[in-house]
């Protein structure tokens, strides 16, 4: 068992698509929340081999295209002050901010790091007393309780010159906000894997039980999300809306309980920003008292300057699941990974990005 | 960005691991499943084992899904 190649099975695919052609009959339409669902569903061609009554949308799940601008700014902002060196995923320094990028500040002598852990953070923090280490904290609940970790880490090593600047972001209560704009009507949602690693299935069952959406959490193999369609089927068919798990061998109903344990002590719930969605309250997790000594917020004067929006971008739009990116005018033409306008393009798991790379663009 | 894969816990050092990850060896964290014992393959997301993956239902997943593909192949 190798857990991966398992679940690309041609043979265990086949079965998968006939038995939901066979059984699907009632029109639906489903959401991906995750961005790793949308590449995974992209690249194994998924949407073309799904039967006509199911429509596919994908949702806001990519931490990199929901940082609103002025966040952004802020990392930037943080990253010219004199002595700071800035570490962070790689997917956040091409994304244009109002201003600038992280890349573009790079090139004119800022110092940001591309790490590919907050371990990597810790030791260049250790390795450079006099300056001021500052890791770029974006992501969902997947990598909030390993930030949570590094702070206790830095804490147990006496690492006195390492700060987060905390742009995590929540999934159950942004989900909540786009369903109760009315904007979009869904009846399954592709829950995502990795986080519900961490937060288990329960915090899922206000979804099934207030909005009577079925929900099925997966994993990112092709096999997984074929799975997880059948599953989601099965209780549309069957008049059913509930929280199952598709992907067992890697989430557990509670969750894991030593992440959330460290989430808690700690972060605290604060209301955040989303790009193209607005504030959510208690989508976004700061610093307890306790830990304030760690925020860049705090320990640092910021001045991002005022905010803009890139011209002619629907990001805002495609997040929230009411509009594609073939809607945008500047898609593929003035608008591609290579001359990223908005965030969707720039991340590997953005909507605009998967569109482009995996061809489905250039059909219709 | 909520990427984790699977990795095979080689040795355990406190609260770090050797890890296989794809035939390469890295140095993992293990803070977040300190239960953690060598033989076990983990999801890494960012250096950080996230969870254990349960092999028993990997097991029992792929035996449901091969009925299904089999029952699917007799029907056509
Ligand atoms: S194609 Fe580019 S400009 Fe249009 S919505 Fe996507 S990222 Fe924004």
């Amino acid at each position: 068992m190798r857990f991966i190649q398992e679940f690309r099975s041609s043979e265990l695919a086949k079965g998968l698509i006939s038995r939901i052609h066979q059984k699907s009959k009632t029109q639906a339409r489903f959401m991906e929340f995750c961005g790793g669902h949308t590449v995974t569903i992209f690249r194994y061609g998924i949407r073309q081999v799904l039967p006509k009554t199911l429509e596919m949308l994908s949702g806001p799940g990519c931490p990199v295209c929901v940082t609103a601008n002025v966040d952004l700014d802020k990392a930037i902002a943080l990253a010219q002050i004199p002595d700071v060196i800035i570490t962070t995923f790689g997917d956040m320094l091409k994304v244009p901010g109002s201003h600038s990028s992280l890349q573009e500040v790079n090139a004119s002598g800022a110092d940001i790091r591309m790490v590919y852990s907050t371990m990597d953070a810790l030791n260049l923090a250790e390795e450079n007393p006099t300056k001021s280490v500052v890791f770029i904290g974006i992501g969902f609940e997947t990598t909030a309780p390993i930030i949570a970790a590094s702070i206790l880490q830095a804490e147990e090593r006496r690492i006195r010159n390492y700060y987060i600047l905390s742009m995590h972001k929540l999934c159950p209560p942004v989900i909540r906000a786009i369903l109760e704009s009315g904007e979009v009507k869904l009846h399954g949602l592709i829950c995502p894997g990795h986080v519900s690693a961490i937060i288990g299935s329960h915090p899922w069952e206000f979804i099934a039980r207030d909005y009577g959406i079925s929900c099925v959490i997966s994993g990112f193999e092709p096999i997984d999300v074929l799975q997880c369609v059948d599953m989601l089927v099965a209780q549309i068919e069957s008049g059913q809306s509930k929280v199952e798990i598709a992907y067992r061998r890697g989430v557990h109903p509670e969750g894991n309980q030593q992440a959330l344990k460290l989430m808690k002590q700690v972060f605290e719930p604060c209301p955040a920003q989303w790009r193209g969605i607005g504030e959510v309250p208690d989508s976004s997790l700061k610093l307890k008292k306790e830990y304030q000594h760690f925020d860049a917020e705090l320990a640092f004067d910021i001045d991002p300057g005022p905010t803009y929006e890139p011209v002619g971008c629907i990001c805002g739009d495609i997040l929230r699941g009411v509009k594609t990116p073939l809607d945008c005018s500047l898609f593929g033409k003035d608008c591609t990974p290579q001359y990223p306008i908005g965030p969707c393009m720039v991340s590997s798991e953005g909507s605009c990005s998967a569109y482009y790379l995996y061809g489905e663009g250039f059909e219709g | 960005m909520c990427l984790a894969i699977p990795a095979l816990i080689k040795l355990i050092e406190d609260k770090e691991a050797e890890a296989e990850i794809g035939g390469i060896t890295r140095r993992i964290s293990l803070w977040l499943t300190p239960e953690a014992k060598v033989g076990d393959y983990v999801l890494v997301h960012t250096g950080y084992a996230i969870n254990i993956l349960d092999e028993e239902e990997a097991k029992e997943t792929l035996r449901l899904l091969l009925e299904i593909a089999e029952l699917a192949e007799e029907q056509s």
